[in-house]
């Protein structure tokens, strides 16, 4: 059975393994050897019987072709109405044919498999919302793309990333050493101008543990630095693990189930560790999606809970303006009018909708809401793993254009995008399309308008 | 013939009606799996069942939902076509007579002209949800002889039903056709994905509960369908 060197089923657990993949630029050698790999049908067939079961199946059977799932999907629109991007047929064609075909298929039909997968959907489960049977074909596609990870067909970067997972317990090379290393540095530059900042490490008991994205860590550390001056004015008693700090996961991206279960599990024992009476998760969608909202079940967590509450930054946020714990100096609101980036993640998966209104009503005098929005909101462009694919980077600008048109007419040329993935396709949209927008995320727009009580100012 | 086809064709296409619908959903139900579907279905009953009712009481309701607003028509289609074919045959005065003759009992009934209109009314709309399969590209992709065949399966029992009625041409002939393509359809719905007669209910429940228990239902007022 031909395997590729670098394209294979094998998963990534050693640093050879990775460092073998990351030399190979933009994954040349990967792909080539993808188109001759070969498809294990029978493993595949006996998956799909095993996983596949009512609610997929029932899905697949009673799909009444409709097409009022068309309209609802942002590749469609963005397509000029593309009927091969109606969400009903990409779905037929990839997983209904796998099944139809008792999982008989060849490397070619897998790599159009990949391709669908992965760029003609990025999950965001928009047309679950529109379909009369609520058929969710983001599930679908979640689904399909774990069959697709099993039998070595996955985007170069995302092998990688699940093997970052697998490896680090983090989407980066990012080790524990590097992440505590990381929170001393930053109270190091800050600490002039914020006298006793702390970013306290492993402190057992705390009120919440913060968990972050590795990118913070390892490119924007000023985030870290933000969220700990916010919790500082908050007067929070709060801390963050050395080990199970990483909230994200590339692995549920690439389908990985396995890495997927050994990332959460590292936070959750973080969370038995230092038993804190709450967790709070940065401003990442996918993150708090995988760790709060999926992870409970590859965990085998029964509830379908995370071991102590989890809740996103932006419900930390709209707590801590309701209670008074950070002011907003009215003087500093933001005047000019500003639209605000729901992401699909958090917002449509996990209902936090009131929140990012509630904060949206202390820190603007001009909030215009994008149409549609809240969990009809379209996806920013860039989710489920779109944003970091290359081989996908032309499809993945074209899916751009519904998100830059839902900007431009709401008038604002501030966004908040407190995302990560949103906050980069919005990035992304402006370099390409430049429609003469910023966007943010909340920490620094916060941090410049909040009102500092005396006692935390620097003596002068 | 007349005798055969009311009586064991009869009770044969009901039997596999009642046992099919049942079997579908005893199937659906143990193949449910809290952690593949990663949705923990007992754990909160209260939460479920409020994300259930919402799921299908708002698709239940003509231009209850984003959806069916955002397609008007469509959705005047949908619910012309579905309310006919549940309502007509259940409260048609010939099928209440037959009831009485049999089984000694019958339901209220609907004036012969309202059941006349609404079967044309149901006929109609499949002649326009069939225009629409073959006009509209998004649709035209999807289908698949399938699905022409399972629409004209369920607007047979109508237009044989209408033409029997109305006595066009051979009444026997018509009456025969009227009551055997009534029983595919009764067979066919367990068998087929007419199945969606009880199985959209199962699948609104299911996804009303994913939304109602894991995806934010418990941090909000419950999904704005």
């Amino acid at each position: 059975m031909p395997e590729g060197k670098l394209c294979n089923k094998q998963t990534v657990d050693t640093k050879e393994q990775l460092n073998a993949l990351l030399a190979d630029k933009s994954g040349k050698q990967y792909y080539q050897e993808l188109k001759a790999l070969d498809v294990d049908g029978d493993a595949l067939w006996a998956t799909l019987q095993k996983t596949c079961k009512s609610r997929l199946r029932t899905w697949l059977e009673i799909c009444a072709h409709c097409g009022m799932c068309a309209d609802s999907c942002y590749f469609y629109l963005a397509n000029n109405k593309d009927p091969k991007q109606v969400p009903s047929y990409k779905i037929q064609s990839t997983l209904g044919e796998l099944v139809k075909r008792k999982g008989q298929v060849d490397a070619a039909f897998m790599e159009h498999v990949m391709d669908v997968a992965w760029s003609q959907c990025s999950c965001c489960n928009r047309c679950g919302m529109y379909c009369p049977f609520g058929i969710d074909m983001g599930v679908m596609f979640g689904y399909l793309r774990g069959l697709c990870f099993s039998q070595g067909f996955v985007p170069w970067e995302l092998k990688i990333g699940s093997g970052m997972h697998r490896i680090y317990r983090a989407q980066m090379d990012v080790t524990t050493e590097d992440w505590v290393e990381t929170c001393e540095w930053m109270v190091e530059e800050y600490e002039d101008d914020w006298p006793k900042l702390e970013i306290p490490v492993d402190k057992p008991n705390a009120d919440f543990i913060y968990t972050v994205n590795a990118r913070e860590v390892k490119h924007y550390p000023e985030d870290l630095a933000e969220a700990a001056i916010l919790f500082h004015i908050a007067g929070e008693n709060w801390t963050v693990p050395s080990e199970g700090w990483e909230e994200t996961s590339l692995a549920m991206f690439a389908g990985d189930w396995a890495a997927c279960k050994m990332q959460v599990e590292s936070v959750y024992d973080a969370m038995d560790r230092l038993k804190p009476k709450r967790m709070v998760v940065t401003e990442c969608g996918h993150a708090y999606r995988a760790t709060v909202i999926e992870g409970p079940y590859w965990a085998g967590l029964k509830n379908g809970q995370t071991p102590v509450e989890s809740i996103h930054y932006v419900e930390w946020v709209a707590e801590a303006l309701r209670s008074g714990k950070l002011k907003i100096d009215p003087s500093k609101r933001i005047k000019e009018p500003v639209t605000y980036q729901d992401s699909c993640n958090y917002i449509r998966n996990a209902g936090l909708k009131e929140s990012a209104r509630e904060i949206m009503s202390h820190i603007a005098e001009d909030f215009i809401e994008m149409k549609p929005c809240k969990e009809h909101n379209f996806c920013c462009g860039g989710g489920g793993g779109l944003n970091g694919i290359g081989r996908y980077r032309e499809q993945r600008n074209i899916g751009l254009k519904v998100k830059r048109d839902q900007i431009l007419a709401t008038g604002a040329k501030l966004v908040v995008a407190p995302c990560h993935n949103c906050w980069d396709a919005i990035r992304d949209l402006e370099e390409i399309f430049h429609i003469g927008i910023r966007w943010s995320f909340l920490k620094p727009l916060l941090l410049k308008m909040v009102e500092v009580p005396e006692h935390l100012k620097p003596e002068e | 013939m007349y005798a055969f086809v009311t009586g064991p064709l009869a009770w044969l296409s009901f039997g596999i009606f009642f046992v099919g619908i049942l079997v579908r959903i005893v199937i659906y139900i143990r193949g449910l799996n809290w952690q593949m579907d990663r949705v923990a279905y007992q754990a909160f009953p209260a939460a479920g069942i409020r994300g259930a009712v919402r799921s299908v009481v708002y698709w239940l309701l003509p231009y209850g939902t984003h959806s069916w607003r955002y397609y008007p028509f469509f959705t005047l289609l949908v619910f012309v076509f579905h309310i006919c074919l549940l309502v007509t045959p259940v409260f048609l005065l010939g099928h209440n007579l037959l009831l009485q003759e049999r089984w000694g009992f019958s339901l209220w009934t609907l004036p012969e002209g309202v059941a006349d209109g609404m079967t044309v009314a149901l006929i109609i709309a499949g002649v326009f949800i069939l225009l629409r399969r073959i006009a509209l590209p998004e649709v035209r992709i999807l289908t698949k002889p399938y699905d022409i065949l399972v629409l004209v399966i369920a607007v047979a029992p109508f237009v044989t039903g209408f033409c029997a009625y109305h006595q066009l041409g051979n009444y026997d002939a018509w009456l025969i056709a009227h009551i055997l393509s009534g029983e595919l359809m009764l067979v066919a719905i367990p068998l087929t994905k007419l199945s969606h007669f009880a199985l959209f209910f199962l699948s609104r429940i299911q996804l009303g509960m994913d939304f109602g228990i894991k995806r934010g239902g418990m941090k909000n007022k419950g999904m704005a369908w």
